[in-house]
């Protein structure tokens, strides 16, 4: 039976003659100490794609790249076909991982400096390879087509809408037509599983065959200059000197940790289930509050708090000059020191991008500068703020409900977080200062001049003039208390 | 068999027959390419002259007058002029009415002149509030805070026979054409 197996290679391999390459790619000898841990995310990158292969062409088997029949063929896929959950729920979960273990990967490599020379080129595919996967994280939300994708299409058109000059003809060509319809939903089809899966293909490849040429980044040892005149042969002493064969010497550890996140992702994908779909993708049902997947919610934060007149310039500016910039990475630091413990601005630059985008990502799960659409009718005022109060007070808390001020503002931690909290407003500011902020709005509140009677003023700044603590006064215009001191009357508006 | 040696086409050697019909070769499959090129940059753009001239905008009914009373805001419903057969419901489309008196209205896009999120009437607080980034606008479609740089987008309207129609067919974005029917003129322009 052995006999057999060997024989029919033997005829395979005459005709193929790839047992010879094969062997020597597998065997080529690597740094001893690059059989680490740490080198094992770019392998796990790959594993996760091509389970993003298997698992897309599963749901391609049922999946109907139609506007009008997406989702429901996304429905059946969650209900109706046995499983079809699951694979939903793999490649859901697949697209989180691979962005994470690209990111880290990126990471990695950067700080081992193995973006130095000869490995340039290497990290450009890779830079690449990067973009290719975000545009698949985008592109792939689109496919879940639900008021999220559609809403989201809507974002994206609105920024390329942005470009000087031909940015209407972008938006044209992005949707497909004048609207966000079927054409729209063919053409992301196209890219996400033709197109940009085709481009990935050819710059893994591209990118595994110059890490076969060049050989995997040494374990980069403080005070170990790389210089384009030397690098190449210490290499190759090194590898001589205390290589290995990559298999099995290294490739352990990539087998393991492969196999560790393809089970990370079926446990996610088991337990948390597959990724929507949320409602139709119907522009009439308004009652949503778009959201992006996870890898662009730094973004939602991001174009949320940018000033708005760096807006457009940071959108348009900010993805060209980042890019140019990770190109041009390693002709600018393309020789020494490769350690990170040599290398204190790569570290603190790494570091400074993962604590930004992790806060953005935070802020953008609660959305603070969301107002709550439906905090008005849902959430009401705490009793304790209309205990004691007088009829104007009260019906000021009403006029505060009614004129929905709680989308905005929160009362006792429950309510919109767009505006400052209320619950202690008296203290801060006077009472000419909150009928003056009520009617003329200003920091970044409406003006409600129009939409208050005189009366619902007077009531609803009689309201707020009574959040306070018990314990601290009102504040109070001390300029007042002096030109009225005593035995001069007041003016009506003063009085507490 | 010849025994002559056959120049590869690289080398620096003299031209040969070979050699020259191979450079032809190429030139040849440069001009089917450049023959094909033209209908596939034609397909590739076509969604493009579809709106060449502004013709995918068209005139649509919303109503009758009577269904939008005066000084109120609603929502009204229309489909896009411009359908195809996959489209689903992706064509039909919203807008708000605000019938200010008589003929005279405001049809404002349900797009947000932020990034284009769904905006949503509150007629007690007279305000316009999107989910998204937390844009806000007055009953007129004027600006009133947040990250929009301008007003709510309008779509031109006419009232005939008492029905009220707009004309509309593209999405309307900062950058659209039909931002530019809107008198409000953009802060970058």
């Amino acid at each position: 039976m052995v006999e057999m197996i060997r024989r029919a290679g033997r005829w395979f391999d005459h005709r193929l003659q790839l047992a010879g390459p094969i062997c020597d790619a597998a065997e080529h000898p690597v740094p001893r100490n690059t059989a680490s841990w740490w080198y094992v995310f770019g392998s796990a990158a790959l594993t996760v794609f091509l389970l993003q292969l298997v698992t897309g062409i599963l749901l391609a088997l049922t999946y109907v790249p139609s506007a009008g029949e997406a989702w429901s063929s996304l429905q059946a896929l969650n209900h109706d076909v046995t499983l079809g959950w699951f694979i939903r729920a793999m490649h859901g979960w697949g697209s989180n991982f691979m962005v994470a273990i690209v990111l880290i990967h990126m990471a990695q490599v950067f700080l081992f400096g193995a973006h130095k020379y000869p490995r340039e080129l290497t990290w450009i595919v890779g830079v690449f390879l990067l973009l290719m996967t975000l545009g698949m994280a985008f592109t792939g939300q689109i496919m879940r087509f639900d008021q999220d994708a559609y809403w989201g299409l809507g974002i994206g058109a609105s920024i390329a809408s942005r470009v000087p000059a031909i940015g209407p003809v972008v938006v044209k060509l992005m949707l497909g037509g004048p609207i966000i319809a079927g054409a729209t939903l063919s053409r992301f089809f196209a890219l996400h599983v033709f197109v940009i899966p085709g481009m990935l293909i050819a710059f893994v490849g591209l990118h595994l065959l110059m890490v076969l040429k060049l050989g995997i980044n040494e374990w980069p040892m403080p005070g170990r200059i790389v210089k384009r005149a030397t690098y190449e042969a210490q290499y190759h002493a090194l590898t001589k000197s205390e290589g290995a064969p990559f298999v099995p010497y290294a490739i352990w550890k990539d087998l393991f940790f492969a196999a560790f996140i393809i089970l990370a992702i079926a446990a996610c994908g088991v337990y948390f289930g597959p990724f929507g779909p949320t409602g139709q993708p119907d522009p009439t049902i308004i009652q949503t509050a778009p959201r992006p997947d996870y890898f662009f919610l730094w973004l939602f934060a991001l174009l949320s708090l940018l000033p708005p007149s760096l807006e457009t310039p940071i959108l348009l500016i900010g993805p060209a000059a980042v890019i140019l910039g990770l190109i041009l990475l390693p002709f600018l630091s393309g020789e020494g020191e490769k350690s990170w413990k040599r290398r204190p601005i790569a570290v603190v630059t790494v570091l400074m991008i993962a604590v930004a985008l992790g806060t953005f990502t935070r802020l953008a799960q609660s959305a603070p500068w969301s107002p709550h659409m439906n905090a008005w009718s849902g959430d009401p005022v705490p009793d304790r703020y209309i205990h004691n109060t007088t009829a104007l007070e009260r019906q000021g808390a009403l006029v505060f409900q009614v004129k929905q001020c709680r989308n905005c503002h929160a009362l006792g931690n429950t309510g919109g977080q767009r505006g400052p909290a209320l619950d202690n407003v008296a203290v801060r500011l006077t009472h000419d200062q909150l009928i003056r902020q009520v009617i003329q709005g200003g920091g970044n509140m409406p003006a409600y001049g129009n939409n208050l009677s005189p009366a619902e003023t007077t009531a609803l700044v009689a309201f707020l003039g009574s959040l306070h603590p018990p314990t601290q006064r009102p504040a109070r215009d001390a300029a007042l208390d002096i030109v009225f001191r005593d035995g001069q009357q007041k003016p009506a508006s003063t009085q507490p | 068999m010849s025994s002559k040696p056959i120049a590869a086409l690289s080398s620096e050697a003299a031209l040969s027959r070979r050699g020259f019909l191979a450079k032809i070769g190429i030139l040849f499959n440069a001009c089917a390419a450049l023959i094909l090129a033209v209908p596939i940059a034609r397909y590739l753009l076509s969604s493009l002259t579809i709106g060449g001239a502004g013709d995918h905008l068209s005139w649509v009914p919303l109503g009758r007058v009577t269904e939008f009373p005066e000084g109120e805001t609603r929502l009204a419903t229309f489909r896009n002029p411009f359908v195809m057969p996959t489209d689903g419901k992706t064509v039909d489309t919203t807008c708000w009415v605000r019938r200010i008196e008589g003929d005279q209205f405001q049809i404002f896009a349900i797009n947000c002149a932020h990034l284009g999120c769904p905006v949503r009437w509150f007629p007690q607080s007279g305000l316009f509030m999107c989910p998204c980034h937390g844009g806000a606008y007055y009953r007129d479609g004027s600006r009133a805070s947040g990250p929009p740089q301008r007003g709510l987008f309008e779509y031109p309207y006419k009232v005939e026979d008492s029905i009220l129609t707009i004309q509309a067919g593209d999405l309307p974005t900062p950058g659209a054409p039909s931002a530019a029917l809107v008198k409000e003129k953009s802060w970058w322009r």
